[in-house]
């Protein structure tokens, strides 16, 4: 009998290991495919120079910066649009309806696809704000699509931190507000920014927000001003991947295109990881 | 010897919605002593305690009734500056809740959100009161290491230094032992009785041999009512009611 139990439970544990593993597995399987097709594309050159010869040749300096500069717009656009509401959602908001009514609309942003945030930020950013492509456009519409992610982290940030701090600092006759920016922020501070870069290096791969708004299919020049038009590295691959002169003879730029991309995420979120540590030894917490 | 009345109670009625947590408690604190507040758990001691530093207001659907003094202000009157209110009343809380800052910065914390800007006053400050909470030999080389990185006894008496660098006249103590073990307890308690002569003190506690320790008066509570208070000595060995005597020799709560 008792051994019967302890068969069930190692068959179970068995499966979430494997449920576990297979994360793991997904990602090394992507990685080592990109890697393997796209390794030979990436050089010097291919980081620093324009596409040539319709995209065929060259390199594509020009999408790194694109989605360096739509990143940054985004992070402008949604990181403090995003902290503020969940400082007052988590700190001062009640449970009243009209709370009620903000979260249902922050929960329902969440939710709405992509490609519907591209048709919005064309009507809206580039046609009645007369913004037109540009990296304003693209960043405020990533910037949007983002903002449930930012909130949803910045809150769970804010809610690990134990109230028995707020409870000390107003006891000594700080107001509320000293209280937020003194105690709260600072302990919240590492998980409000993973979050936030996790959430932002997601937008940094999404094609179809900008593909109306932000990115074009060509441009030799960088950008000089937000309100420019760029290149990025998704819609980039996604061009040369469905609509480009030769799909099957640019396979190993799409390729690399992908690896660079996918190194920028890494990049971002391993920087996230780094901060966070660094932040909480500082804290001990 | 003249007894002033530091602060006092009233009939103070307190309802959390429609449940009402106190009946009419009538208690007058003296200053430099110590009273300890007893009773089982629930019994509204803490509540009360929240009361006399307006900390309960971060609670919503409360509602207070009656009057609560500090000198010849009433607290809730509605031109009090809570925020003043609390640096003149400070509080310790049961756990020991040190910021995640450097010890240094824990203590000046309270002087710097009251607009103290003077570095070297600030430094002063800090270094008395961590003298006065008797820490400052423990902490003195590492007052820029985390407080998180003390023990729970050196925190709690961190803690206490921290509410009195912003010169309280009234301390509030929730159970500030019973997360400790009892040398912690033991520390503690003899700092209780040395700030006793410059401060007023308010000790919520479980244990009764504390109260009979620490404290000049005691309150006994039950029920969300003050069933006696009296001299802890008077208390402890003569109570007036079967009810306080049943509770102090252990055969309820």
């Amino acid at each position: 009998m008792i051994k019967q139990r302890l068969i069930v439970q190692k068959i179970w544990f068995s499966l979430l290991k494997v449920a576990a593993w297979v994360n793991g597995l997904a990602l090394a399987v992507i990685v080592y495919f990109i890697l393997s097709r796209g390794w030979r594309a990436v050089s010097w050159g291919f980081l620093t120079q324009a596409p040539k010869d319709s995209m065929t040749a060259g390199g594509i300096l020009p999408c790194i910066v694109g989605t360096i500069a739509l990143c940054l717009m985004t992070i402008l656009v949604a990181l403090p649009i995003g902290v503020a509401s969940a400082i007052y959602l988590n700190e001062y908001a009640g449970h009243g309806k009209f709370i009620r009514f903000i979260r249902l609309g922050i929960n329902n942003l969440a939710g709405v696809p992509s490609i519907v945030f591209g048709l919005f930020g064309l009507a809206f950013f580039c046609i009645v704000l007369k913004m037109g492509v540009s990296i304003a456009s693209g960043g405020l519409t990533l910037g949007i699509m983002t903002l449930p992610v930012i909130i949803g982290a910045s809150e769970e940030a804010l809610k690990s931190v134990p109230n028995t701090y707020r409870e000390a600092s107003l006891a000594m006759g700080a107001t509320k507000w000293q209280t937020i920016r003194r105690v709260v922020l600072p302990t919240a501070f590492p998980g409000i920014i993973t979050g936030s870069i996790l959430g932002i290096s997601r937008a940094a791969g999404e094609t179809a927000p900008i593909m109306y708004t932000g990115a074009v299919f060509f441009t030799p020049d960088l950008p000089a001003s937000i309100l420019d038009e760029v290149m990025a590295l998704p819609y980039h691959i996604y061009v040369l991947a469905t609509a480009g002169t030769q799909i099957e003879a640019t396979r190993h730029l799409q390729y690399g295109t992908a690896l660079v991309l996918i190194v920028l995420i890494f990049g971002m979120n391993l920087s996230a990881i780094i901060m966070r540590s660094k932040m909480r030894k500082k804290l001990r917490i | 010897m003249q007894r002033h009345i530091k602060m006092h109670t009233k009939n103070l009625d307190f309802f959390y919605g429609d449940f009402q947590a106190l009946h009419e408690i009538s208690i007058d604190f003296i200053q430099h002593q110590v009273t300890a507040l007893i009773g089982p758990s629930g019994c509204g001691k803490s509540t009360y305690l929240r009361c006399l530093n307006r900390m309960n207001d971060l609670i919503s659907r409360i509602r207070i009734k009656g009057e609560a003094m500090l000198d010849t202000q009433d607290i809730y009157d509605p031109s009090v500056d809570v925020v003043t209110l609390r640096r003149r009343v400070g509080m310790v809380f049961q756990k020991p809740n040190p910021f995640p800052k450097s010890i240094f910065e824990n203590i000046a914390y309270g002087l710097k959100v009251n607009g103290v800007k003077d570095k070297a006053n600030i430094t002063a400050i800090v270094e008395k009161s961590l003298k006065q909470a008797a820490i400052w030999d423990e902490v003195r080389d590492r007052l820029n290491e985390s407080a998180l990185g003390l023990s729970g006894g050196q925190q709690q008496r961190l803690c206490i230094a921290r509410a009195l660098a912003v010169g309280p006249e009234v301390l509030l103590m929730d159970e500030p032992a019973s997360a400790l073990d009892p040398i912690a307890t033991q520390k503690i308690e003899e700092l209780i009785t040395e700030l006793s002569s410059k401060l007023t003190i308010i000790i919520v506690t479980h244990n009764m041999q504390q109260a009979a320790r620490v404290s000049d008066r005691t309150a006994f509570f039950y029920m969300g009512k003050l069933i006696e208070v009296n001299d802890t000595d008077t208390l402890f060995t003569k109570p007036k009611l079967k009810q306080t005597e049943d509770y102090i020799t252990g055969r309820f709560g």
